[in-house]
């Protein structure tokens, strides 16, 4: 990789504490368009002041048609009941847990952006944390719909998933299972990044605050500002609350994805029974998730015309991520065929054997496609560097993802051990339905995130405008 | 002068004339009653004096309580109240314990820490903050000296800020 663009041992090295001090002349700047403080506050805020544009609204009521039509699926499942869903006593779980893994996967961008390349000091997380932190978000409340779904009479969910004392199995919650391991960890998981997030907006909710000139935004981004006033004392608790959360969330953000792959792995279901799945679930949703960042900034950048915070050189990093994540999927995929080989468990080969060439090898295939080789296209510096091109890719990425949880949990499940139990699974309407609906919760949350709140840290990137922006004072 | 409490506001463009500016006032024997920010400047905790922010050990100290709740927990729930034998697996089950402590862990310690700091920093959605200058969340750093902290003269300290790089010196008043 040795035509990358930014030598990034430079950013490390001039770590903040110096930011005031040295500089390096050959480094790319962050922030282009000869930015200063007071830009920043107008192109950010400016669009919070804004009225809502014809676009916005457009895009706004796709949004909340699609969330409509889904809804009816949502209360078909909840009035009828789970067999309103193709599952059948031989796939017992299909779309709904390849929808749940598949949009928790996605939530993990952001948290790796916003924790992970803190802790690496990658100032180039900058402009592009706070977006991708509000899909974190979403996509969480968009996978937990599905385990919460499924559990078909989800009011009682308090007693199935809380360890409270309940009469309708064992005394209290089974701490051996991985499914109770997984609401502690979602539910830890999207409060932890849901207070990450909103310690960042504070100071920019502070800056809309002092600019609003309506009495209805004063009153609303005041308390949303907690009474903010940039004091150096607050600033200096500010950044070591910062700094530990980021380093609480990185290990929690590894631990939720190796949770969510306990699901599958302490089985003993053959294609389920492995040891890779921790560190191979991890990669697979770094990847999908930056994916899915890069699908949602091309598009906010072009319609917000971020064009000089959100540069080529930030979507160039993305996109080297992708093929490293991609590479360790890919690898990954071609280790766990090998060691169900190597292990000479029939069971165990068979499994891949169908998952390959079985009646489901037009699934395993598109995978295969879509996450290993796409994403090696990256490795031209053209391409990686072409919006269209990454935008496209992007988008095949996460279909590639979608059919990663899908092989392995319907391609595990559909032949049983005996042959008689043999079963091909079949999506119903509201299998669809129940899908599409997370789709407009996602976009509806995003579109009014993108209107409401700033999409791009202000505070933080006011910080490095002097030591990373093209105008030196 | 006019009653509450009388500041003289420094109006700085730059973090790093504000640096400098911060060591000239406090070696002119001034003391600077707080300075605001559009963003974190670093090192300017060490500049004015303030000690290391101590978050990091209430995070410590919430992160084990959390553990010890998480493990009192489980091994009350499955070892002690209601012992059963699932999967073949010990009535306690250490390993299965480890996803559950350490997500609990990880929970009591940030909002453990988040909750100290809004505390500590008095944020809070109904807070009334004293606003020194709008510009503050915007592009200007204030340093906000208390006259009736100081011996000097209203005067001196204007020109002691004006000397230092301030591009404004202003004055401001909060109501007792």
């Amino acid at each position: 990789m040795s035509d990358v663009s930014i030598p990034l041992e430079q950013d490390v090295e001039i770590a903040t504490e110096h930011s005031h001090s040295s500089e390096s002349p050959v480094r790319v700047p962050l922030v282009t368009g000869g930015k200063t403080v007071h830009d920043v506050t107008e192109d950010i805020a400016g669009r919070v002041e804004q009225r809502p544009t014809i676009t916005w609204m457009l895009a706004m009521a796709v949004s909340l048609a699609t969330l409509a039509v889904g809804s009816y699926s949502v209360f078909v499942t909840v009035w009828e009941g789970i067999g309103s869903w193709g599952l059948n006593k031989t796939v017992g779980w299909a779309w709904d847990i390849t929808n749940f893994v598949w949009w928790v996967g996605i939530g993990h961008a952001g948290t790796l952006i916003s924790a992970v390349l803190l802790l690496f000091r990658q100032r180039w997380r900058m402009s592009i944390n706070r977006a991708s932190e509000a899909m974190t978000i979403f996509a969480v409340i968009c996978a937990a719909m599905f385990p919460v779904l499924h559990m078909g009479r989800p009011w009682l969910g308090f007693y199935w998933a809380l360890p409270l004392p309940n009469t309708f199995g064992s005394l209290w919650v089974n701490f051996n299972s991985p499914l109770l391991w997984d609401v502690f960890a979602i539910s830890t998981y999207f409060s932890v990044s849901l207070v990450f997030w909103f310690i960042g907006l504070i100071p920019d909710f502070a800056t809309i605050r002092d600019r609003a000139t309506n009495k209805i935004s004063k009153l609303v981004y005041g308390a949303l500002s907690f009474g903010w006033t940039g004091a150096a004392k607050t600033w200096a608790h500010y950044e070591t609350v910062s700094l530990v959360l980021a380093g609480l969330a990185t290990p929690l953000v590894l631990s939720v994805h190796t949770i969510v792959s306990f699901d599958f792995a302490t089985s003993v279901i053959p294609g389920w029974h492995t040891t890779i799945f921790p560190p191979y679930f991890v990669a697979g949703a770094i990847f999908s998730g930056f994916a899915m960042v890069l699908t949602l900034l091309l598009v906010t950048r072009k319609v917000y015309k971020l064009e000089d915070y959100i540069t080529i050189q930030h979507i160039e990093m993305m996109n080297i991520i992708i093929i490293v994540t991609g590479s360790i999927v890919g690898i990954a995929y071609i280790t766990e065929f090998f060691i169900a080989w190597y292990s000479g468990v029939e069971a165990e080969q068979y499994a891949f054997i169908n998952r390959a060439t079985g009646p489901y090898w037009w699934a395993y295939w598109s995978m295969m496609t879509c996450n290993v080789i796409s994403p090696q296209l990256f490795w031209f510096k053209k391409i990686r560097t072409n919006l269209a091109a990454t935008f496209i890719i992007s988008i095949i990425v996460n279909i590639g993802m979608w059919f990663e949880r899908f092989v392995i949990i319907v391609t595990s499940l559909h032949r049983d051990y005996l042959p008689s139990s043999w079963a091909m699974f079949y999506p119903t309407q509201h299998d669809l339905g129940v899908y599409i609906f997370t789709f407009g919760l996602f976009f509806t949350a995003f579109f009014a995130f993108a209107k409401f709140f700033p999409v791009i840290n202000m505070a933080e990137v006011k910080s490095i405008i002097k030591a990373t922006g093209e105008k030196k004072k | 002068m006019s009653q509450g409490t009388n500041y003289v506001l420094g109006v700085y463009d730059d973090e790093d004339v504000l640096m400098d500016a911060i060591k000239k006032v406090r070696g002119e024997g001034l003391k600077i009653e707080e300075v605001y920010s559009p963003f974190p400047v670093h090192g300017i905790e060490d500049a004015l004096g303030y000690k290391r922010s101590w978050l990091s050990i209430a995070a410590f100290m919430f992160g084990i309580t959390g553990t010890s709740l998480a493990l009192t927990m489980q091994i009350g729930m499955m070892g002690v109240d209601w012992p059963m034998i699932i999967g073949g697996k010990d009535y306690l089950p250490f390993p299965s314990f480890v996803p559950v402590t350490f997500e609990l862990t990880v929970l009591l310690a940030s909002f453990g820490m988040v909750g100290t700091f809004f505390g500590i920093s008095n944020l809070k959605p109904w807070a009334k903050p004293r606003i020194y200058d709008i510009r503050i969340t915007d592009d200007k750093h204030i340093m906000a000296i208390d006259l009736d902290k100081n011996e000097y003269k209203e005067e001196d300290i204007k020109k002691v800020l004006e000397g230092s790089g301030a591009t404004e010196v202003n004055n401001k008043t909060f109501e007792a």
